[in-house]
């Protein structure tokens, strides 16, 4: 209890950096979720996480270099190819959406462990460093890590806030975008490219396979709630602060179980079951679309009904 | 210098048969599922189910203590049908768009067994890494006795997975063409469309689980998706559609197999690899050559363009 304390007053210093970053990095995904989901792009950022494993294989071999900015540059520039790629493959063969994204991720994935295996045979391979991207390892960060985190998802946030405007007319609106003059087709590739950048930018915490999770689920959650994009994009943020705030610190607090040796409860599943908890409540309690509102007006129509039956007997 | 009496090394020891024949069991089994899933545009649906499977297996595993196939089997399926149910539930109730809908689903029911897992991680058997991408190589040392042959048990598994999915195909037949291009034409003809789906569903389910030991969650998606969307690139027609998948199935397997052998690296990664790069090659070619057959009926019809006739004047 006491520890718990001291982690929720955020008085451990490196304890705050980790979790300041993982949580700017909620608000940011979650900001960039929205746009993307009211976009119909929801799980692009899937594709693009699967496909920085082997970005973060190739800068590995390439760059002598094992810092987290190399990997996460190589994982950026293989989660753009992949993106550059489904959208040739749209244009070019009458290819549907989802096969190209579902064949995507699993190759790309594949890719990513034909590479890691094969750094794992080399002499001097170390696998450690790779096997954390796979399900994230956000308590173990180093602070120099979390600064670079910080900074992604501050300059993500900043370009959405700025460009709130003209993000909202393209996804409620993309053709009278078009007829206003705006840049769609930029505005469409920058939303991608920032849909990279926090994806990247959530390997190392979140891993993966979940990242995609703090795109999708804030904003899932949003829509429940309300339907205007300021108020969206302000319940969705922060709920994914909220979510990386409870996760992190559940993960970090709660005992492991007797006899595991595998770490106890993972910091970025932990976040996700978070977000996961939020997004049930927001469906049952949402005040106009929820799922238990909607029981009781049925109710109270039936009971009307009812009621005017009695009467005109 | 080399010996004689030492017998050569054959280039493929008897394990890798197995092993390779094992492959080509799951990539044919799970092709042919998946080529109802890419006729039906549920392709994500497949990826989805392939990673929510996890709470259901880690839970069998967890109450039973073992790794019988059975146990994972059943939890897995529940967990698989739960998937489609829940997502669509989500879809019509929080108004999130399918695909939205379906990243909350897989990234929460993941997350949950990847928990479970690392609590259970005691008894090592399971490891998280596993999953993701399987152990095809340690295929061959776990056999049964199959009427006096050793067979490795994974194989005698999938083996018999294909076998029940070609059954229930070719028995099921006329239903799942119907539902899958026509489903309101279908309902009108009395067939059960919800039935079929949840049939599809339940089969996609048990057959990720049954290839999920050897080539793991996320690269199944691979052998499910990729020769169904390869063969539909080719042809319009069903059924060929169907052999041609079976056929790329086979010759993927065999040659990522190969490839990996040769490369000393995962083989399970390197048929997800083949995939990808088999359907990229294949959309390739059909455009060109769709590209090239508009631009040469174009040639033609000037060629062929009716000459004005002077005498007709």
């Amino acid at each position: 209890m006491a520890e718990l304390l001291r982690l929720m007053s955020l008085q451990d210093s490196s304890t705050r950096v980790v979790m300041m970053s993982t949580a700017g990095l909620a608000i940011a995904a979650a900001l960039v979720g929205t746009l993307a989901m009211l976009r119909r792009r929801a799980l692009v950022g899937d594709a693009v996480a699967h496909a920085s494993l082997p970005g973060i294989c190739l800068a590995w071999f390439v760059a002598g270099d094992r810092s987290l900015a190399v990997l996460l540059l190589g994982a950026l520039v293989l989660g753009l190819a992949c993106m550059g790629t489904m959208a040739l493959l749209q244009r070019l063969a009458r290819t549907r959406e989802d096969a190209t994204t579902a064949i995507a991720i699993s190759g790309f994935f594949g890719l990513g462990i034909v590479l890691s295996r094969m750094i794992q045979n080399q002499p001097s391979g170390n696998r450690a460093g790779l096997d954390g991207f796979l399900f994230g390892k956000a308590a173990s960060a180093v602070a120099s890590d979390a600064w670079l985190v910080l900074a992604v998802a501050g300059i993500v946030v900043v370009l959405v806030l700025g460009l709130r405007k003209e993000f909202g007319l393209l996804c409620f609106d993309r053709d009278f975008a078009v007829g206003l003059g705006r840049p769609v087709h930029r505005l469409d590739g920058l939303l991608l490219v920032l849909v990279a950048l926090v994806t990247v930018a959530g390997l190392p915490s979140v891993g993966v396979v979940l990242v995609v999770a703090l795109l999708v689920i804030p904003a899932a959650a949003a829509r429940c709630w309300s339907s205007s994009l300021g108020a969206m994009l302000a319940i969705s943020a922060l709920i994914g602060a909220a979510s990386a705030i409870i996760g992190t610190g559940l993960s970090a607090v709660l005992p492991p179980p007797s006899g595991a040796v595998g770490g106890g409860w993972p910091t970025g599943p932990m976040i996700v079951l978070t977000a996961a908890v939020l997004f049930v409540l927001s469906l049952l309690l949402a005040p106009e679309r929820g799922v238990l509102i909607a029981m009781w007006r049925r109710h109270r129509r039936r009971a009307a009904d009812a009621s005017i039956v009695r009467s005109a007997r | 210098m080399i010996d004689p009496s030492i017998p050569p090394e054959p280039w493929l020891s008897n394990d890798d048969l197995w092993t390779m024949a094992t492959a080509v069991l799951a990539s044919v089994a799970c092709g042919l599922v998946g080529c109802w899933l890419v006729l039906r545009r549920l392709s994500l649906l497949g990826d989805a189910i392939s990673h929510a499977v996890l709470p259901g297996i880690a839970g069998a595993f967890l109450l039973t203590g073992t790794r019988d196939v059975l146990p994972m089997l059943t939890g897995a399926t529940v967990i698989g049908i739960a998937t489609a149910f829940i997502s669509s539930a989500l879809g019509r109730f929080g108004r999130v768009d399918r695909d939205a809908a379906l990243g909350v689903t897989f990234t929460s029911l993941f997350a949950l067994g990847v928990v479970m897992m690392s609590l259970a991680a005691r008894q090592v058997d399971l490891d998280p890494g596993c999953v993701l991408y399987g152990l095809l190589e340690f295929v061959p040392f776990d056999t049964v006795d199959l009427l006096g042959v050793q067979v490795p048990r994974a194989g005698a598994w999938l083996g018999g997975a294909l076998v029940i999915d070609v059954i229930l195909m070719m028995a099921f037949f006329k239903e799942l063409r119907a539902t899958s291009f026509d489903p309101a034409h279908a309902a009108t003809l009395g067939l059960r469309v919800g039935l079929v789906h949840l049939g599809l569903m339940a089969a996609v389910a048990a057959n990720t689980v049954v290839a999920f030991e050897a080539v793991g969650s996320i690269l199944v998606v691979a052998m499910l998706v990729a020769p169904g969307a390869t063969a539909r690139l080719w042809t319009d027609r069903l059924v060929p559609m169907l052999w041609l998948a079976s056929a790329i199935a086979v010759s993927t397997a065999i040659v990522g197999y190969l490839a990996a052998l040769e490369l000393n690296t995962s083989a399970a990664g390197m048929i997800a690899t083949m995939s990808m790069v088999g359907y990229l090659g294949s959309a390739g070619i059909v455009s060109a050559r769709g590209a090239l057959r508009r631009s040469a009926s174009r040639a033609s019809a000037v060629l062929t363009m009716p000459q004005p006739r002077s005498d007709r004047l």
